[in-house]
């Protein structure tokens, strides 16, 4: 892979929104899973998700980070349009976007150094992997940006050998590594323990402070609440609301949206 | 800790099995088995068969397979002995077999990946297709190639290499398929552990989710991956075709059952995701060492299946065992027993 571009990317002033969407639709077949969607994320703030199962957040953030092409719409990534039909994860990798999903992340039978680079190896130009480079970088995040110090968790450990926590850890640093200027979480937290939710949290809260933006999909309204600078609501496919953390409670919270579901 | 060690040594557990079985051969038919000629036999009929398992171990890593390459074997080699033998064609020949494997197996990874058939039932169907297409046009026939060792194909393929008059007989019959093989085995062992065509087709194996996730091309590594298993079983039928200097329809019907146990005996796993070169060369050897060693060693040639079929199935629930705890716990709790051996659950 070009290692600079990331780099670059991050260097690069003089933007107002990382990324910008426009009248954005998605159907899979005859289901309208988007519709005309507008948001923007700015520059170090962390967005909140949230809404029903089959709002449409994962189409959203899979829309917005090249797994998936919007039927219609346009996508904007530091005020500048995007040519859909070139838009892909690598493309969004090089303009320094990186999604950290759920449990779809990490491959669990290879070892944690390919599963640090796959996708955008270190190669020779006839494609083969500078497998000494590769394994001494993923060490280094491992121990210094993660803490896996001490645990018995190597770069040759497999993906299955770790705990739920753990992969987060694996994931969210990996995307923190490659200097992103955007980091899209869909559900970090599910099926934690309490405690290794916590890290999870602070973690987001690393990311911002750090001067990157975060869209930050969550289940948990509590979790969401605690980080997020705002809160953006889907419903069946729609942008019904756009909410500050600080003018609602938590309760006030879950009680609107309670009444989205009542109004179906 | 032993399956620690197990892992770092490539095919270890398949490589000591293969002497221990050797070592047998050794014992009951030292007459076959302490001379070399058995040995040089076994590298001018083994490569066909080492091709198709080296590309099926991608194909099986990738978590897909290829019921398609006996009818690969029919048709390349159809192709290949008609423009030989016919049209007198020479290299032309070798080159028109190899695009015949590698277009059926294109359409293959086409269907998959594209069309979205599961490759079992995809390359099921081209099987049927392609072995059908080598009979119609053969007519049936089969073709002799009478004189094949004259031409320069032959002797650069699957000729013997001359080390002089006064070398031991046995150096001169060893036979330039196994050099080529080998290279073509070593190149894609460095390919399967150290490129990124490799890593993909591990990561496609291990989910097809996670590797779109994280920008692998999937489809377009599928089609690759189709592709290369069909070149492969193309060169394995120039080489059957001119080792033998025979075409017949159904020469790669043979093929189905023992590549697919070679691969799987190596300790590729079923489920895709792993993958291993080394342990493939070292489980063909064994497929191929079983056929000459219980006939030498006095059983009659019909167990020769029986005995494959089994040490096959043996392999299958060993890897099951070492490299799959958790599917080892979920089938045990499926026949009725807790991870923990021998105990009946309670009552359902």
């Amino acid at each position: 892979m070009d290692e600079t571009s990331a780099t670059e990317a991050v260097a690069e002033p003089g933007f107002r929104d990382i990324v910008r969407l426009e009248g954005v639709q998605k159907y899979f077949g005859s289901v309208h899973a988007l519709r005309d969607i507008s948001l923007a994320i700015g520059r170090n703030e962390i967005v909140g998700l949230i809404g029903d199962n089959g709002a449409g957040k994962s189409t959203l953030i899979k829309v917005m980070t090249g797994v998936l092409a919007p039927t219609a719409g346009k996508i904007f990534i530091r005020d500048r349009e995007v040519d859909l039909a070139d838009y892909s994860v690598r493309m969004a990798h090089d303009l320094a976007i990186e999604t950290v999903y759920q449990d779809k992340s990490l491959a669990d039978k290879q070892p944690l150094w390919r599963n640090f680079f796959v996708g955008r190896q270190i190669t020779n130009r006839f494609g083969y992997i500078d497998i000494k480079r590769e394994k001494k970088i993923a060490e280094e995040v491992l121990l210094r940006s993660i803490g896996f110090r001490g645990v018995g968790i190597t770069v040759d450990s497999t993906v299955a050998q770790l705990s739920g926590g753990e992969r987060q850890g694996i994931a969210i640093g990996r995307a923190m590594h490659y200097n992103s200027d955007l980091i899209v979480l869909d559900e970090p937290t599910v099926a934690l323990a309490v405690k290794e939710v916590r890290k999870v949290l602070d973690f987001v809260r690393r990311i911002k402070d750090s001067g990157r933006a975060c869209v930050y999909i969550e289940h948990n309204l509590a979790h969401v609440h605690e980080v997020a600078d705002r809160l953006i609501v889907l419903d069946r496919g729609s942008v019904v609301a756009e909410i500050a953390p600080r003018d609602m409670s938590v309760a006030d919270l879950t009680e609107f949206l309670i009444d989205l579901q009542k109004a179906k | 800790m032993a399956t620690g060690l197990i892992r770092r040594i490539e095919g270890l557990p398949i490589i000591l099995v293969f002497a221990c079985i050797l070592g047998l051969f050794m014992f009951t038919a030292p007459g076959v088995f302490l001379s070399p000629f058995i040995y040089t036999t076994f590298l001018s009929t083994l490569p066909p068969l080492i091709l198709l398992a080296l590309g099926l171990t991608f194909v099986i890593g990738a978590g897909e397979i290829d019921l398609s390459f006996p009818a690969i074997i029919a048709f390349s080699g159809f192709v290949f002995a008609l423009l030989f033998k016919e049209y007198q064609l020479g290299w032309i020949a070798v080159v028109a077999a190899l695009a015949a494997g590698l277009l059926v197996g294109f359409v293959n990874g086409l269907l998959v990946a594209k069309v979205g058939i599961p490759s079992f039932i995809a390359t099921l169907g081209t099987q049927f297709f392609w072995a059908g297409m080598a009979t119609v046009l053969s007519g049936g026939k089969s073709y002799a190639l009478r004189g094949a060792e004259e031409s320069s194909v032959w002797q650069v393929l699957v000729g013997r290499i001359d080390f002089g008059p006064n070398a031991p007989i046995w150096l001169n019959q060893i036979s330039l398929q196994a050099v080529w093989t080998a290279l073509i085995a070593f190149f894609l062992w460095t390919i399967l552990t150290r490129h990124r065509f490799g890593e993909h087709i591990l990561f496609i194996g291990d989910s097809n989710e996670v590797s779109r996730v994280v920008g692998i091309d999937v489809d377009r590594e599928k089609i690759r991956l189709f592709t290369l298993m069909g070149g492969l079983a193309g060169l394995a039928a120039i080489f059957l075709t001119l080792e033998n200097k025979n075409f017949f329809g159904n020469q790669g019907q043979g093929y189905l059952l023992t590549a697919i146990a070679s691969v799987l005996i190596g300790g590729t796993s079923i489920f895709g995701g792993r993958a291993t070169i080394i342990g493939t060369i070292f489980g063909c050897f064994i497929i191929g060492m079983l056929e000459a060693g219980l006939v030498a060693s006095g059983l009659t040639g019909a167990w020769v299946r029986t005995v494959q079929g089994l040490i096959f199935l043996i392999a299958i629930v060993f890897y099951l065992y070492v490299e799959e705890p958790q599917r080892r716990a979920a089938f045990l709790a499926r026949l009725g027993f807790s991870a923990k051996f021998g105990r009946a659950k309670a009552a359902e």
